[in-house]
Formats: structure tokens, C-alpha cells, sequence
């Protein structure tokens, strides 16, 4: 059982960016093995997949190349052929489960529609075999799970359960287009392990669309390197992870960063810069007369201080608390409990007109490129917007503006043009020179890399570094990435349910966790298996 | 999900006592004596009446106690009197209340299930020469005023072809009972119902459009391709179902533009209902019978949104009664 | 971008010619639409100086459209402009305060949308004696509502925008953060709502004045409507021309609405991709 691509091309439609969505690409899939399809984004890997479906979107059109499977040509296949080969012959996995189950229906129901969709089995049976998938992906109380609805369950169940379904005609082919790019690390671990043990199990044939290298470590037994929709490398897992031959794949491997903490010049001063003692915020929502309250404990007792000159990391899942507390911190949201000081300034004490005053001392640089600037601001303006409410001249915000902007690594010129004219990585910066804008002693980072592609993650992380070290200025580096963290942080504080469970330098914390949960954390990081090391 | 419910009934009561005491205000904030402008042009001239209502209302009392007296009358269903008709307004509502309802609900029924369905294949045909033509004739519909769909459906109907009568609720004077009772109220209430009805079904047709277009973007459509299911499954069980959810929250605010219609179409088809009785108010100046018949369409409209609020609650699991 | 969607461009051009009508009719047409003219019902097409005919009191009927011309499109403006200056500030304060001065508005609009608008302009009108004045308060007082629930929900999704975030975190004041960085953003549904309630509102002003609520003085379109009804079988035309100028006026307006909706945000344009 195998898929061969031969020489596939897929056209865009004219006025984009390229041509070709996938130009040129061969490679082959196996029965009883994984294949990783890794790239960044926009390397044309998700159109591979879909291709491989018959779902390509009505503007793609495959222009030249085939792909063989059981003796036909699934470039020309016509649709009835494909209602016959989709889900039974070849299944697929999506991103996001949130979206990608129906809400009206039933989980049972969504997956005895698969036998439903081929004519398969009675009734009976068919919720028969929904109990049996639903128990053989790892779901607990099978029962429950069949009659519940998808916003009743976790993002990792709803996965497991999206794994089901692809799974209950038994397909040779399974075709996962980054099924677990959505979840956290821990439910990451189990969701690749699921998969690994199913493929052998079933000896099926597994396409793996991913654009984390930690992954293909962990689960690939092949490897293609997909960049602007042309193969640049494939073999082996062990053939490119550890002797890559063509440059873009050894610059993404250099990229992605080890979780081994590099040795960290120590700090000489001690004085401290901020210190958070027994922040505690709840969020409560429902209550009322008629329905019962639901309390979530976001941040709960929590301390520590960042010295001066210092990154400290805040590492730890989604629902974790860490993006509240940096929130508190910068008094986005007001906490229930406990102070920050800033020098000998307490923060959640003022008011008004001194809190904007005090608030120059410590900015942020936020998750979303693509969210944190107006779109209808020129970035000139944006980063001028601060200084100038805070007296200063206008045409020395100007300035400054410009000189901001080459230290971040732009051209001044960007000071007239619109945040949709620049890329991701682009936009990060004028993020942070807007944040730089008010000369402030302590930056918080959350989640600043996370959205970008590793190549630019990597000059991202380096510009923050070497600000921090020219500026003097102290971090708070928000992420759930360890091995981010390992790279750019003197020391971490691991949290969960709102509480910090360990709070070390990096160097320690990676050699010798103490908490369960950090242990656990560390384990879940993919690709540390030794068979195969990312670097 | 009981609670629920009487949490609902409790605000709606809240609205309603609201109403009541803007009525009284607006009585007020008429020019003139406020005992003149309730007994309305007719009462006006009989002296005897004005001191009635002077009495009755506590018009030369202070302010609180005018309230209380007008909230406590209401609250014993008293709505005042009508004059020119010489009858309790009450009464004359309750009279008139089921041929509206007959009306609107008929209107209703028409406009969501035509409109639903058209909607349906405009979307399914999107891009084709039906999407345009229905896109278009909904587009036609949507803008126009509702007084002249009626004459204009009188004028084609009744008067240029004679195929449907044009006036009232029944033949007058032909006494028809049972079946043939039944038949002609229908033929009565085809051109008053389709009048209404035209409006909503445009406007449910290129919401239920907009709706299927959208809801086919989304990922869960695609993992039911991914499946294998055939198209038409597709729409009817997982594009469909979901598609419908803001077409009902949009027929739930729908309710008070419904009752506006009513009105309208009560006046040029003689239809015997309250949207009618509210136009004779306005002719005979009679403001108690205004209000009256103001305060129970807004009734009306609550006890509506209440039970299209519990309709998508019933239908769509995400949204939780109560734990 | 509008003129490019062929239904915004259809649009445009009918309500230009509208405007036009209004304002430079009267001068071609000084004769007021109240004075009679000729003998009354003269069929349309009869005479060349009047092609619309004339109606039950011999008055021209081409110079009562000319003239209701004005009354709608002044009506539709100024009620939906009040409805905006009213229903943008407290829509904008819900959204961006939100606690107990979002809840409070909120109960407030909450009661004004529970009520049919229809009635309420007709209670209203009725009350305040029917006049021009009348009739646009009343409209506007039904039409706000809409407004600050729109507002208030772009407002509340904007405010946690990150570049919000970004604009307190850097100090701005809440007037700057709500003036600068949120209604811009929040405007282009706005701008959408409001041409569609212009075309809603020419429809309450012709339903009133259909009703007898038009202002005594002024021929309006509506109120020709009414004035034919009873006269219908013998002559048409009086019904028929004021309605037809009453749905191309509210369809154009519609149509630009659209239009406007497709051009601001075009992920929903038409053929589905």
C-alpha cells in the first residue's frame, strides 16, 4: 500500500504571491511507515495534503504531475470515485479540532456517520464500533463521550476523537495536517503517541504535515523539507535530521532552539527591578439568580521578583495563568489580591493620571503580529503615539521613532507605511520598538515569538537578547515553548492552575526538575528520544 | 430548565410594568388638560365623562398617586374606556386579539418556511442565473413599504382579475358555517397573510442564504467531505442545521416589526384585528384605546422573543439552561 | 471600491437622481403639488405637461412625487443621523466601561427593542401631534437602539485587541484609546447600518404619513398613497407612482448598503468562495 507523488504542480490563481502552490513536488508514502511533510508556513505542505483528499479549494487547479494510489490517478479522479475513496481508503486529520467537529451533533454520531457515509453496517453496530474507536483512541468513559457534544470536551479529547473517526473504516492511508500544532505540549505527547501506536498497530500509511522539527524527531520514519512549494530535501529521519545536505534545512534545524540553556553570564546586581507578592486574581462567570457561578483561580498566591538585568522565564500550559499574570503585572486586568512593585513604586496602588505616568516604566510586546498594531495607524504614528502622551515634543518623537526603528533593524522609512505592508516577523519588531519608545526599565515578552515561523523566531529571540543587554533592560518572557525558554532565560518559573510549582535558574531546572509537573513537562517536550536529536 | 423560564417571564413582567409607566408619561407629555386627551375627541364633550376619569385617574392629584392608580387599573386588566366606541378597551382587544394572531401567524408560517427555502437555493445554486433572480426579487421586496404590496396586491387580485376578495374577515351576510366557514376565511386571509408574509420571506431568504454561504466556509463542513458523505447529505444534516441558528435569533427580533406590519395591512384589508382597531384609535383621536391596544402588542412581542429564545435554546447545545 | 459592486453602482445612481430631483425639482416645478391643476383623475399619458395624471382633487401628481421627494430623503437623513449621535456615544460607553454602566444601558436599549417600532412611532407621533418635527423624533427614538448594539459590540471585541492593550499599556487616556484606535475600527459596519436605516426610515416616514400621521402641510409620498386608496379602482395611478418612487428610493439605499457591506469587508461577497 503506498502513494506515490509524481512531479505534482498546483496553480494559484493569478495576482498572488507565486505561481505555483506546489511545484514539482515527488515523494512517496508507505505502508507501515510516517512521513513528515515539514516547512514553514506558506511552504505549500497543507496543499499537499488536501490534494491528497480531493479537497483542494475551487481556485487551485493541478496543473501537471499524478498521484498513484491503488491503480488509479487521484489528479483525475472523478468525484464519485472520490466519495468512494474518502474516509475508507484514505482518511484525514485537521488542526483544529474546535472547528473541525460539528457542534450540533454527538460525537457517537459524527463518527457512525463514517460507516453511514458508505453504506456500512446497521444502526446497532455502527454505535457498536463508535464505542470501540472511542475506546481505542484513549478516550475515558466511552459511554459518556458517545452522547456528549464537542464543546463538552478538551482540545486534546476532541482530537482523539477526530482520530476516531478517521480511523473506523480502517483507511491504509492517513493523512494529518498538524493535528497537534492546537494543543498544549503535554496533550501533544500523548496525541503523537497515539498516532505512532495506531499506524503500527494498523500498519497504515501516515502523512504528518508539521512545521516543528521536535515532532518529525519524535515521531517521523521520513522526512521531506518543503520550501515555497518545492522539495529541497527528503530521506530518512536520520538522514536529515542529523546530516542535512541542502542549506534551507540546515538553517531551519540551526533554528530551532536546543533545551540545553546555554551558559549564562551571571548577574552582579541584586537589586531587583519588580517584585509580584501574593498575586491572586479569580474570574467568575455565570451566577445571577437562576444559574450557579463558575470560578476559575487564574493567578493564586503568586511571588517572585526579577532582578535587575535579569529574563525571567513564566513557562507553563494553556490555562496555566501565565498570560494573567502577565496582564496583572502591567495592570491590564485588576488583580483580586497582592501588590506589584515596580523599584519603590507600588503598582496596584495608583491611580489615574500617576498609574499612566508609572506605566512608562514597564511595557509589553504582545502574542499576535497581526493583531497588536491598529491597521489603520501608520507604524510612524504608532510608535510616536506613546511618548507624545506623555509630553514629549512631537518632533523629537519623530526622531526617536526613526532611531527605534533601525535599532530594531527596519528602515526608517517604515515610519509611513501601514502595519499590513510588513511581514510577521516585521511587524514584531515595530512591536517592540513601539514598546522601546518609552524607555522602559522592564519588558514583558508574552508569547512575542510564538507566532512566528522558527527561521524568524530565531532573529526575534537574537534582537531581544541584544537589546535587553544594550539597553540594560530587565524581562519577563512569557511562553509555553521550553525550549525557548531555555534559550533566553537566566531563570524560570514554571506555573500551573495559576500557581508556580518551581522557580530555579534555567541551567538547574533542566538538569534537575524537582516538581511532578515540571517533570512532566520536560518529558512531553517532543524529540528527545535518543534514536533521533534536533541538533 | 424551569428557572429559566420564570427568570424570563420575571424580566418580561419587569419590560411590561416599564410600558405601563411610559404610557402614563406619554399621556402626559400630550399638550393639553390630560383628562381631554384620554377621553379623546369624542369624550372631550361630555363633561360628565371627563369628570369620571378625572376621578377614576386622580388627574388633580400629585403625580405618585396618579401612577399608582394608572399601574393598579392595569394590573386588574383595566385598560380605561373607549368612548367612541362606548365599550371597555378590553373587551375591544380581546374582540379583535384573534384575528391578529390568525394573521400574524399565518404571515409568519409562510414568510419562514418560503423564505428558509428559498434561501436554501439560493445558496445551493450560487453564482447562477436562480441565485440572481431570487437574490434580486428579495432584494425588491425587502424595500417595499407594505401599505402599497397590499393595494398593489387589491389592485391585481381583487380588482383587475377577481380571483380573492379584498375586504374583511368573511363574506358579509352569508352566515357560512363549519367547512365552508373555515374556506372562506382562508380565501379572506390569502392576500392579507402573502402581503406580510412577502417582506419576512426576503428577508429570511438572504439571511438563510448568507448563512448556508457561510457555514460551508467552516472546518467541520470539511471533515464531512473528508468523509466521504455525499453533497446533499452534507447541506441537509451539518450545513443546514447550523445555518438555521441566526435565522431563528433573527425571526425572535423579528416579532415587533411583524406586529408594525399587522397594523398596515389590518388597515387596507379591513382584516377585524387590534393593528386595525389601533387605526380607528388614531382616526377617532382615541388615546386610551391607543394605548391599550399599544401595550398589548408589546406584550405580544415579548411572549414571542420568549418563545423563540427558548426554541434556540432547545436547539443548539452550547447554550446552557442552567446547571 | 462601492462603484465596483454593480448593485452599489445602480444604487448610487438612483439615489443621485433622486437627490437631484430634490433639489433642483422645485425650481423646474415651482407650482406647489397642493394647487390644483386640471381636472381631477386625468389618466397619465394623456397630457404632456402633466405625465403622471392627476389626482381626486385635480393636482398634479408628478409635482407631489417632486416634491415627497424632499420630505423622505430629509426625513430618512436627519432621523438616522440623531439615531447615530444617539445610539454611537452609549453603544460606544457600554462597550468600552462595560460593569454596571454596560449593564445599565443595556436594560435601557433592551426596553426599546422589546417594543414594535412601528407602534411606538405611531404612540408617539400620535402624541405629539403629527408635524415634521414629530415624526423625525419619533423615528429616531425607534432607530437608536440598533445603533448602540451594534456599537457596543464592535467596541467590545475591539477592546481586547491587542493594539488596544497596547494603547493603555503605553498610557493613553480611555477618551484617546476610544476616539483614535477604537471607532475607527469599529466604524465600517456603522457606516453600513446607517444606510440601510436611512432606506428604513423612508419606509416609517411613508407608513406614517400613509396612516394620516404626515405632516398636514407637506405632500409626502405616503400620503398620497393613502389619499388614492380609496379611489383605487378608478384611478391607479395615484397609488401606483408614489409607491414605486418609495421602493426605488429605499432600494437604492439598500443596495448601497450591500454594496458598502461588500466592499468593507469582503470575505461575505456573493458566489460563496
Amino acid at each position: 500500500m503506498s502513494v506515490v507523488i509524481n512531479n505534482l504542480k498546483l496553480a494559484l490563481p493569478p495576482g498572488g504571491d507565486r505561481a505555483y502552490a506546489v511545484d514539482g513536488v515527488s515523494f512517496e508514502l508507505t505502508g507501515g511507515k510516517i512521513l513528515c511533510v515539514v516547512g514553514e508556513s506558506g511552504s505549500g505542505k497543507s496543499m499537499c495534503a488536501h490534494a491528497l483528499m480531493g479537497l483542494l479549494p475551487e481556485s487551485v487547479t493541478a496543473e501537471a504531475g499524478e498521484i498513484l494510489f491503488e491503480g488509479s490517478n487521484l489528479v483525475s479522479l472523478d468525484p464519485t470515485a472520490w466519495f468512494a475513496l474518502r474516509g475508507r481508503r484514505i482518511a484525514m486529520v485537521f488542526q483544529e479540532p474546535m472547528t473541525a467537529l460539528n457542534p450540533l451533533m454527538r460525537i457517537g454520531d459524527q463518527i457512525a456517520e463514517m460507516f453511514e457515509a458508505h453504506d456500512l453496517l446497521t444502526p446497532k453496530a455502527r454505535r457498536q464500533k463508535a464505542l470501540a474507536l472511542i475506546g481505542e483512541v484513549g478516550l475515558p468513559d466511552p459511554e459518556r463521550i458517545v452522547r456528549a457534544y464537542p464543546h463538552q470536551l478538551s482540545g486534546g479529547q476532541r482530537q482523539r476523537a477526530m482520530i476516531a473517526m478517521a480511523l473506523a473504516l480502517e483507511p491504509a492511508v492517513l493523512v494529518a495536517d498538524e493535528p497537534t500544532t492546537a494543543l498544549d505540549v503535554t496533550t501533544q505527547a500523548q496525541i503523537l503517541k497515539l498516532i505512532r501506536d495506531l499506524q503500527r498497530r494498523r500498519n497504515m500509511a501516515v502523512m504528518f504535515i508539521t512545521h516543528d522539527f521536535g515532532v518529525v524527531a519524535e515521531i517521523a520514519d521520513r522526512v521531506v523539507v518543503l520550501q515555497h512549494g518545492k522539495v529541497v530535501e527528503q530521506g530518512t529521519a536520520d538522514e536529515v535530521l542529523l546530516r542535512a545536505q541542502h542549506p534551507y534545512t540546515r538553517a531551519l534545524l540551526a533554528a530551532v532552539p536546543t533545551l540545553q540553556p546555554p551558559q549564562r553570564t551571571p548577574l552582579l546586581d541584586r537589586s531587583k527591578a519588580v517584585e509580584v507578592i501574593g498575586l491572586g486574581k479569580t474570574y467568575v462567570s455565570g451566577g445571577g439568580w437562576f444559574r450557579t457561578e463558575r470560578r476559575v483561580q487564574a493567578a493564586k498566591e503568586v511571588n517572585f521578583d526579577i532582578f535587575r538585568g535579569e529574563t525571567l522565564g513564566l513557562v507553563g500550559e494553556s490555562g496555566s495563568g501565565k498570560s494573567s499574570v502577565a496582564r496583572l503585572i502591567m495592570r491590564l486586568i485588576e488583580p483580586d489580591a497582592g501588590t506589584v512593585r515596580i523599584g519603590d513604586v507600588d503598582l496596584t496602588r495608583i491611580r489615574g493620571k500617576a498609574l499612566r505616568e508609572q506605566r512608562r516604566r514597564i511595557q509589553m510586546v504582545f502574542q499576535d503580529p497581526f493583531a497588536s498594531l491598529n491597521p489603520r495607524r501608520k507604524v510612524g504614528n504608532i510608535i510616536m503615539d506613546g511618548p507624545i502622551a506623555h509630553g514629549v515634543d512631537p518632533g523629537v518623537a519623530r526622531k526617536r521613532a526613526g532611531e527605534l526603528l533601525s535599532l530594531v533593524g527596519l528602515n526608517a522609512s517604515a515610519m509611513e507605511r501601514f502595519p499590513h505592508e510588513f511581514s510577521g516577523g516585521q511587524r514584531q519588531r515595530i512591536g517592540i520598538a513601539r514598546a522601546l519608545a518609552l524607555d522602559p526599565e522592564i519588558l514583558v515578552a508574552d508569547e512575542a515569538v510564538s507566532a512566528l515561523d522558527v527561521s524568524v523566531q530565531a532573529q526575534v529571540l537574537d534582537l531581544l537578547e541584544d537589546l535587553k543587554a544594550r539597553l540594560g533592560l530587565s524581562m519577563l518572557f512569557i511562553t509555553h515553548d521550553l525550549r525557548v525558554a531555555a534559550q533566553i532565560c537566566d531563570r524560570i518559573a514554571v506555573m500551573q492552575h495559576g500557581a508556580i510549582v518551581e522557580l530555579k535558574s534555567a541551567a538547574l531546572l533542566f538538569a534537575a526538575p524537582e516538581h511532578a509537573y515540571t517533570r512532566e513537562l520536560l518529558a512531553a517536550v517532543p524529540g528527545q528520544t535518543p534514536s533521533s536529536k534536533a541538533a | 430548565m424551569i428557572s429559566f423560564i420564570a427568570q424570563r417571564i420575571a424580566k418580561a413582567i419587569v419590560v411590561l410594568l416599564a410600558l405601563v409607566v411610559l404610557n402614563f408619561f406619554l399621556i402626559r407629555l400630550a399638550p393639553g388638560d390630560p383628562a381631554l386627551v384620554m377621553a379623546g375627541e369624542a369624550g372631550a364633550g361630555d363633561q360628565i365623562f371627563l369628570a369620571q376619569l378625572r376621578e377614576k385617574f386622580g388627574l388633580d392629584q400629585p403625580l405618585p398617586v396618579q401612577l399608582f392608580l394608572y399601574v393598579k387599573g392595569i394590573l386588574s386588566l383595566d385598560l380605561g374606556f373607549s368612548f367612541r366606541q362606548q365599550m371597555p378597551v378590553a373587551t375591544l382587544i380581546l374582540q379583535r386579539l384573534p384575528a391578529t394572531l390568525l394573521l400574524t401567524g399565518t404571515a409568519f408560517a409562510i414568510s419562514l418556511a418560503f423564505g428558509i427555502l428559498f434561501g436554501a437555493l439560493a445558496a445551493r445554486f450560487a453564482g447562477t442565473w436562480a441565485d440572481t433572480a431570487i437574490t434580486v426579487l428579495a432584494l425588491i421586496f425587502y424595500a417595499t413599504p407594505l401599505f402599497w404590496v397590499a393595494l398593489m396586491a387589491i389592485l391585481l387580485f381583487s380588482v383587475t382579475m377577481d380571483w380573492l376578495p379584498s375586504f374583511g374577515y368573511e363574506t358579509v351576510g352569508a352566515n357560512y358555517t363549519g367547512l365552508t366557514h373555515v374556506l372562506d376565511v382562508a380565501a379572506h386571509l390569502v392576500l392579507p397573510a402573502t402581503t406580510i408574509g412577502l417582506f419576512f420571506m426576503a428577508t429570511y431568504a438572504r439571511m438563510t442564504r448568507a448563512s448556508m454561504l457561510e457555514v460551508n466556509r467552516l472546518d467541520f463542513v470539511k471533515t464531512a467531505r473528508a468523509k466521504g458523505l455525499s453533497n446533499s447529505v452534507i447541506q441537509r444534516r451539518h450545513v443546514l442545521r447550523n445555518a438555521l441558528l441566526p435565522v431563528v435569533t433573527l425571526a425572535g427580533l423579528q416579532a415587533g416589526t411583524l406586529v408594525g406590519g399587522a397594523v398596515l395591512t389590518e388597515t387596507v384589508f379591513a382584516w377585524p384585528g387590534i393593528g386595525r382597531l389601533m387605526y380607528e384609535a388614531l382616526l377617532q383621536r382615541d388615546y386610551n384605546l391607543l394605548l391599550g391596544v399599544f401595550v398589548v402588542c408589546s406584550a405580544m412581542v415579548l411572549a414571542f422573543n420568549l418563545i423563540t429564545d427558548l426554541v434556540y435554546r432547545s436547539v443548539d447545545p452550547r447554550i446552557e439552561f442552567a446547571s | 471600491m462601492l462603484l465596483r459592486n454593480p448593485g452599489g453602482l445602480i444604487g448610487v445612481t438612483i439615489l443621485t437622481i433622486a437627490i437631484a430631483v430634490a433639489l433642483i425639482g422645485p425650481l423646474l416645478f415651482p407650482t406647489s403639488p397642493w394647487r390644483m391643476v386640471q381636472r381631477p383623475f386625468l389618466p397619465p399619458f394623456t397630457l404632456a405637461h402633466l405625465p403622471l395624471g392627476t389626482d381626486a382633487l385635480g393636482r398634479d401628481v408628478m409635482a407631489g412625487i417632486i416634491y415627497g421627494a424632499r420630505v423622505s430623503l430629509l426625513v430618512g437623513l436627519i432621523s438616522t443621523v440623531a439615531a447615530l449621535a444617539v445610539g454611537i456615544p452609549l453603544g460606544a460607553a457600554a462597550g468600552y466601561f462595560g460593569g454596571k454602566i454596560d449593564d445599565a444601558l443595556m436594560r435601557f436599549t433592551e426596553f426599546f427593542q422589546t417594543v414594535p417600532s412601528f407602534a411606538l412611532a405611531i404612540v408617539l407621533v400620535a402624541i405629539m401631534q403629527p408635524s415634521i418635527v414629530s415624526i423625525v423624533v419619533a423615528i429616531a427614538i425607534v432607530s437608536w437602539p440598533p445603533v448602540a448594539r451594534l456599537v457596543r459590540g464592535e467596541v467590545l471585541s475591539l477592546r481586547t485587541r491587542e493594539y488596544v492593550q497596547a494603547a493603555v499599556v503605553t498610557g493613553q487616556t480611555n477618551w484617546w484609546i476610544i476616539w483614535r484606535e477604537i471607532l475607527p475600527n469599529a466604524l465600517s459596519p456603522v457606516i453600513v447600518l446607517a444606510s440601510l436605516m436611512v432606506a428604513t426610515a423612508i419606509l416609517l416616514e411613508s407608513s406614517l404619513s400613509f396612516l394620516g400621521l404626515g405632516d398636514p402641510n407637506l405632500m409626502s409620498w405616503g400620503y398620497m398613497v393613502g389619499a388614492g386608496r380609496t379611489v383605487i379602482r378608478q384611478a391607479w395611478w395615484i397609488t401606483v407612482f408614489p409607491g414605486i418612487a418609495i421602493l426605488v428610493s429605499v432600494l437604492a439605499l439598500n443596495l448601497i448598503g450591500e454594496g458598502l457591506n461588500d466592499a468593507l469587508n469582503p470575505r461575505l461577497a456573493k458566489g460563496g468562495r
